[in-house]
């Protein structure tokens, strides 16, 4: 056992405790301390001492209080869960993707024409058929930003926001077809989807008003058909290969090109079923604002997820809770929901700055083995 | 749309939580609860949801009752706003706003014994447990509409829209038939860009709160010859008014919509010409007096010039400006439309 490389094989196998603090115990403390600045900020407004109490129960019974707190929590998090386990697959192939926003819009709007379209077909085929189309078209549309870095360099963080700019637009203009367009009225709102279209709430048996959907199970495949690709298999080495060092990866024989625009098209895949989610299984229709900025807070999503699967999960499922606490916030304590806003805001700012939260917090954290510090 | 697009939203909120904490101080144990779901824009957004909201306030002065808000931030958020509040103890559930319709008939058909009240939407055939609050908003618009042709020196007036739905479309239609009116009368050519009452198309900024498209299309109508402009999008509009301010009320004026937005929106009072008021607080205050009472029934509440439920406001820093034979006619015009001898929808 003393052989030192025997030593450092085992080391490169095993978590080190540097990773254990990074993935768990900075996204606590980061946590912890948007929460308490989230105080302030609220003391800062004249909120008084009891109301901030208040208001930070309430964002727990709104969260994880009763059955329908979880199953708001659920409904919350399923589309922040798949469109940032895109965006983590890109950030590990090195792709910063600001797209998911337009690729959610892009799915969403695909998956509610098909699921109109064909409405008279059985569930078994309309609801797979409208999920596909989402996740087609979300693929597609992210392969544009892909194929523009394959072929041209053209940045992808430039080209995505640019895209997301022209999907708002779009779908507005798709809107306003009278293909699309429910019938009477003038305003941008597409037609609703067929029952059999809809992702069949899970718990209506108990209360009508519980939204928790069968989203959730394609969530999980999801959580684990990403892991999949990027750990056990050759495309998400090859993935990762690329993020890590492109040059090397090129001359390792890897087809970098091609391994963008799979990436993206992966990404852009995950982003038009998490569109698709949210129409089938919450709104049964398109409007304008239906993505809810889903795709900017899924970046959020990803970060904080450390772009594992599993730490996606339960970042989305934070996020989740946060929104439905929220609202709870505001019923309870009459505190406004942009605090939310702000709370996670602090979360992404101190999860993007380890270094931050070490600092805030030494006694959290081992001391450096090295003088010199470690590597966020 | 999100919180990435828009950090001003969130610091414009920041003075509602301060008048939010108020309330929550204030509200002690009361018997009845009268609850509120906005519609995207915000509880202060100086004009439609606060205009509603108003009304709750009122209540909670003049009846000592309790009132709570939820704001919702995207549609995605209506249903669930809703259903927060069904399990809580609102004794009725008002929902601001034509978007919410849809939500608003879910919620009310699953839950048959909680009463609810919807701002801007009448259903046909109406539901027991729900009171529709609408409004013949095109009245006092064709009033407006007879001002502002009578006020332009350029013989351009500009609107435009928030969504491309009836309780803004209405406002719109009353515009251009009260410039129609004038024209008529006056022999005058004024013409109103921004909106065809017959193609029933038109300009519209596609949401109701960024304040950053309510000064581009009034600079586009602006920079297209158009002296005064009605901005129908609720925050939207502030937007437009920053931009007459800059240039100025003798280059543009800005006719509010909903509230007085003279005295909602006092730095920048002076380019407003006058608002077309929609009295929601009222209605909103009438429909928690009638659940207090349990005179609640299911239906509309229809808010016209006669009962006042719609009306211009004053005008406040620019009266001087507006001529007194302007006036007369326009209250002799004002009285016609009530005994109807002059028709505002054709």
């Amino acid at each position: 056992m003393n052989d030192p490389a025997m030593k450092s094989l085992l080391e490169s196998r095993l978590i080190g405790r540097s990773q254990i603090e990074d993935i768990v115990i900075v996204p606590l403390f980061a946590v912890f301390a948007a929460l308490v600045l989230g105080a302030f900020v609220m003391l800062a407004t004249n909120v008084s001492l009891p109301t901030i109490g208040l208001s930070f129960l309430a964002l727990l019974k709104g969260s994880v209080g009763s059955l329908n707190a979880l199953s708001e929590t659920l409904t919350a998090a399923a589309p922040l869960i798949l469109a940032g386990l895109g965006l983590a697959l890109g950030f590990r192939a090195g792709l910063f993707n600001i797209g998911a926003e337009g690729q959610v819009l892009m799915g969403g709007i695909a998956a509610v024409v098909v699921g109109f379209s064909f409405a008279n077909f059985p569930a078994v085929i309309l609801l797979p058929l409208s999920l596909f189309a989402g996740a087609l078209v979300g693929a597609l549309y992210a392969s544009i930003a892909g194929w523009l870095r394959a072929a041209t360099g053209a940045h992808e963080v430039i080209s995505t926001i640019m895209l997301n700019l022209i999907s708002y637009r779009l779908l507005d203009y798709l809107l306003g077809l009278p293909f699309i367009q429910k019938e009477g009225r003038a305003d941008p709102i597409s037609k609703s989807v067929p029952e059999a279209a809809e992702l069949p709430r899970l718990l209506a048996f108990i209360d009508p008003n519980l939204r928790v959907h069968a989203g959730i199970f394609l969530v999980l495949a999801a959580v684990a058909i990403v892991y999949w690709i990027l750990f056990r298999s050759k495309l998400g080495f090859e993935f990762r290969a690329s993020g890590e060092n492109p040059e090397a990866a090129r001359f390792a024989g890897i087809h970098s090109g091609v391994i963008i625009v799979a990436a993206m098209a992966t990404a852009g895949a995950l982003a038009g079923l998490a569109g698709a989610n949210q129409v089938l299984g919450v709104l049964g229709r398109a409007t304008p604002g239906f993505s809810a900025g889903i795709g900017f807070d899924a970046i959020a999503v990803a970060l904080l997820g450390r772009s594992h699967p599993v730490g996606v999960l339960f970042a989305g499922l934070l996020f989740g809770a946060l929104e439905a606490g929220g609202r709870q916030m505001q019923v309870d304590a009459g505190v406004s929901i942009d605090l939310i806003g702000i709370i996670q805001a602090l979360i992404i700012v101190f999860i993007a700055a380890p270094l931050l939260v070490r600092t805030l917090f030494p006694w959290g954290f081992r001391k450096p083995a090295n003088p010199k510090g470690r590597t966020p | 749309m999100s919180r990435f697009q828009h950090p001003f939203r969130a610091t414009t909120k920041t003075v509602g939580l301060s008048a939010a904490a108020l309330i929550v101080a204030a509200s002690t144990a009361s018997a009845f609860t009268a609850c509120q779901v906005t519609d995207t824009g915000g509880i202060d957004d100086n004009s439609f949801n606060q205009t509603a909201w108003k009304g709750v306030e009122d209540a909670e002065a003049s009846f000592g009752i309790t009132g709570r808000f939820l704001e919702s931030q995207a549609e995605t958020d209506y249903e669930a706003n809703i259903n927060s509040l069904v399990g809580g103890d609102c004794d009725v559930i008002i929902t601001v706003g034509f978007l919410l319709g849809d939500a608003t008939q879910t919620a009310a058909a699953a839950n048959p014994d909680q009463r609810f009240s919807i701002v801007d939407y009448a259903y046909d055939p109406t539901i027991p447990n729900v009171l529709g609050q609408v409004y013949a908003t095109d009245e006092a618009a064709f009033l407006a509409g007879y001002l502002a042709a009578g006020m332009t020196k350029t013989g351009i007036l500009g609107t435009f829209g928030g969504i491309n739905i009836p309780p803004v479309t209405i406002f719109m239609d009353g515009f251009v038939r009260g410039v129609d009116h004038y024209n008529a009368e006056k022999g005058a050519q004024a013409i109103v860009l921004g909106w065809d009452v017959d193609s029933r198309e038109g300009l519209f900024t596609n949401n109701f709160d960024s304040l950053d498209d309510g000064r581009a299309y009034a600079q586009n109508l602006y920079d297209e010859g158009a002296d005064i402009v009605l901005p129908v999008a609720g925050p939207v509009g502030l937007g437009s008014a920053a931009l007459a301010d800059e240039v100025g009320p003798e280059a543009l004026m800005i006719i509010g919509v909903d509230a007085d937005l003279y005295a909602t929106d006092p730095q920048k009072g002076h380019v407003y010409l006058t608002s077309i008021t929609k009295r929601m607080d009222a209605t909103v205050m009438a429909v928690i007096e009638a659940a207090m009472n349990d005179t609640f029934e299911g239906g509309l509440l229809t808010g016209t010039l006669e009962n006042g439920g719609v009306d211009l406001a004053p005008f406040h820093d620019l009266d001087a400006a507006v001529p007194d034979a302007l006036k007369a006619e326009l209250a002799a015009l004002r009285a016609a439309i009530i005994d109807g001898s002059v028709p505002v929808r054709p």
